[in-house]
């Protein structure tokens, strides 16, 4: 479980982050949702230590995260992986050596049971004999498949995507999505996405929370989602025309 | 001021985490080796191409500036030495390495930083600073003497071939002349020259890299900063430490 109490941050003169609380329990993806430059991937970034936060306290299970220092954190760390919006694949690395690195660095096993490992994960993730190619050589979807094989090939026990289907076809962004979900149930992980891809948070939204501006307006799953009064949280949800003529359908 | 002493603070951090302890020395070992290769085996054509032309020209240089009966034209080749070995094979080429290296170092941690290649390497919980600039730095001070012992010598082939070739000096004088009162000091002089060089590339390039913000336009204009920021105090060590080590 992850909690996260009364986060404030500011960058600069913005004050990006005001008093966001939120709990995100394990086994289920948890959405943040909101528009671009709502706060999302900086609440995130403060979530995995990236961001030092101005006020607040971030909770991993029983240790305050947010207390530790760089030592300590790195330790909690290793139990974390993230998808990031580019994917942040190393460009030098070739797909397999991309996978194989937190093994590499914190693993004690022999190669053959880390190359074992890696082809585990790069199946898992629809990625077959692509070992020896480099990032540039791949596609936007398998950039973000391999980076999901490397955030899960240490099992860890948090999982963090900043906008995992961005830039993506809507297939292979429901791919990506049940991906995700699949692994959350498999690994028992606390997972956390960034989107505003109304598809993801139809189709993943088990507890969802809606930033707007830097701080929390509403909080509930993707049931109550379509019904929800909140003015602003419709103004983002129902943005489109489609989504707009369904829920007139709907009311019809 | 206050930004340059923010700078100045967060460049000494930064030197701190690249010097704390290595995560798996294995991991460092593969990297330095890489690094070795690229800053250093990478810089060997440049140098040589440069090293020869430069030894060429202040032979050449030397000899039509020194036509007088009263100096002996072996005095030609100790003048090409001692260009050589107390400015050219130390300064020059840290100079160019400057350019060379420092901004290949710069270009590539500032595109690891926009690409949050370094958030992926952090969230990771290994220490990014460490992993991305210790290797580099110890590649070139492994290296970079050796640089400017080729630079040396080939300078000093360069100086012979093209004084031979144009006529002004014979190949006995110009022998005579490179081994005529040679102190060897001046080669520990060049070398720990380069050394204290070596690492104002690496450490000011790896520095601008390291905390690039923004997108590839920022990058750019770090790379640019690293060579002029790293050429700067080049300089001014230069002064610093001829009057430190000839004094």
């Amino acid at each position: 479980m992850i909690r996260a109490d009364n986060i404030s941050l500011s960058l600069g003169d913005r004050e990006v982050l005001k008093d966001v609380s939120a709990t995100f329990e394990p086994g289920q993806t948890n959405l943040i949702i909101g528009k671009s430059g709502s706060g999302k991937t900086v609440f995130m970034k403060c979530l995995v230590g990236l961001h030092e936060i101005d006020q607040g306290e971030i909770w991993y299970d029983d240790v305050l995260f947010s207390g530790l220092d760089f030592s300590a954190m790195k330790e909690i760390r290793k139990e974390m992986g993230m998808l990031f919006q580019g994917s942040a694949l190393f460009d030098s690395m070739t797909v397999e050596e991309n996978v194989r690195f937190p093994l590499d660095m914190f693993s004690d096993m022999s190669y053959g049971e880390k190359l074992d490992r890696v082809n585990f994960c790069l199946e898992r993730v629809n990625i077959i004999n692509s070992n020896r190619l480099f990032p540039s050589e791949l596609s936007g979807g398998m950039k973000k498949r391999v980076a999901i094989a490397r955030a899960i090939v240490l099992k860890p026990r948090y999982l963090f995507c900043d906008e995992p289907n961005s830039g993506l076809d809507p297939k292979t962004a429901i791919l990506i999505d049940e991906l995700i979900k699949e692994i959350t149930v498999e690994l028992n992980m606390t997972t956390i996405v960034n989107t505003h891809d109304m598809n993801s948070v139809m189709e993943n939204g088990e507890k969802i929370i809606f930033i707007e501006d830097g701080q929390k307006c509403w909080e509930g799953n993707k049931n109550e989602i379509l019904t929800s009064d909140c003015k602003i949280l419709n103004d983002f949800v129902f943005a489109n025309a489609l989504a707009k003529q369904l829920r007139e359908t709907s009311h019809q | 001021m206050l930004k340059f002493l923010t700078g100045f603070g967060m460049y000494w951090m930064l030197l701190g985490k690249v010097f704390s302890k290595p995560e798996k020395s294995s991991i460092y070992y593969r990297q330095t080796m890489k690094e070795l290769v690229n800053l250093g085996l990478r810089s060997i054509g440049i140098i040589t191409i440069i090293s020869f032309a430069m030894g060429a020209v202040i032979t050449l240089q030397t000899a039509y500036n020194t036509e007088n009966p009263i100096y002996p034209t072996y005095l030609i080749g100790l003048g090409c030495r001692d260009s050589i070995i107390l400015e050219f094979s130390s300064t020059m080429v840290a100079l160019i390495l400057a350019g060379k290296v420092g901004s290949s170092i710069a270009s590539e941690i500032g595109t690891m930083r926009v690409t949050e290649q370094i958030d992926a390497l952090e969230l990771m919980g290994v220490n990014s600073a460490s992993y991305l600039i210790l290797p580099k730095v110890i590649a070139t001070l492994l290296f970079n003497p050796l640089l400017t012992l080729l630079s040396i010598f080939v300078g000093i082939i360069g100086g012979w071939i093209a004084g031979t070739s144009a006529g002004v000096i014979t190949t006995q004088e110009y022998i005579y002349g490179i081994q005529y009162a040679f102190i060897p000091y001046y080669i520990t002089y060049s070398l720990i020259k380069t050394l204290v060089f070596a690492f104002i590339i690496a450490s000011i390039s790896s520095y601008q890299g390291y905390y690039v913000e923004g997108g590839s336009l920022e990058v750019g204009r770090a790379s640019t900063k690293a060579v002029v920021y790293s050429s700067v105090m080049i300089l001014l060590f230069n002064v610093i430490l001829t009057q430190l080590l000839l004094s």
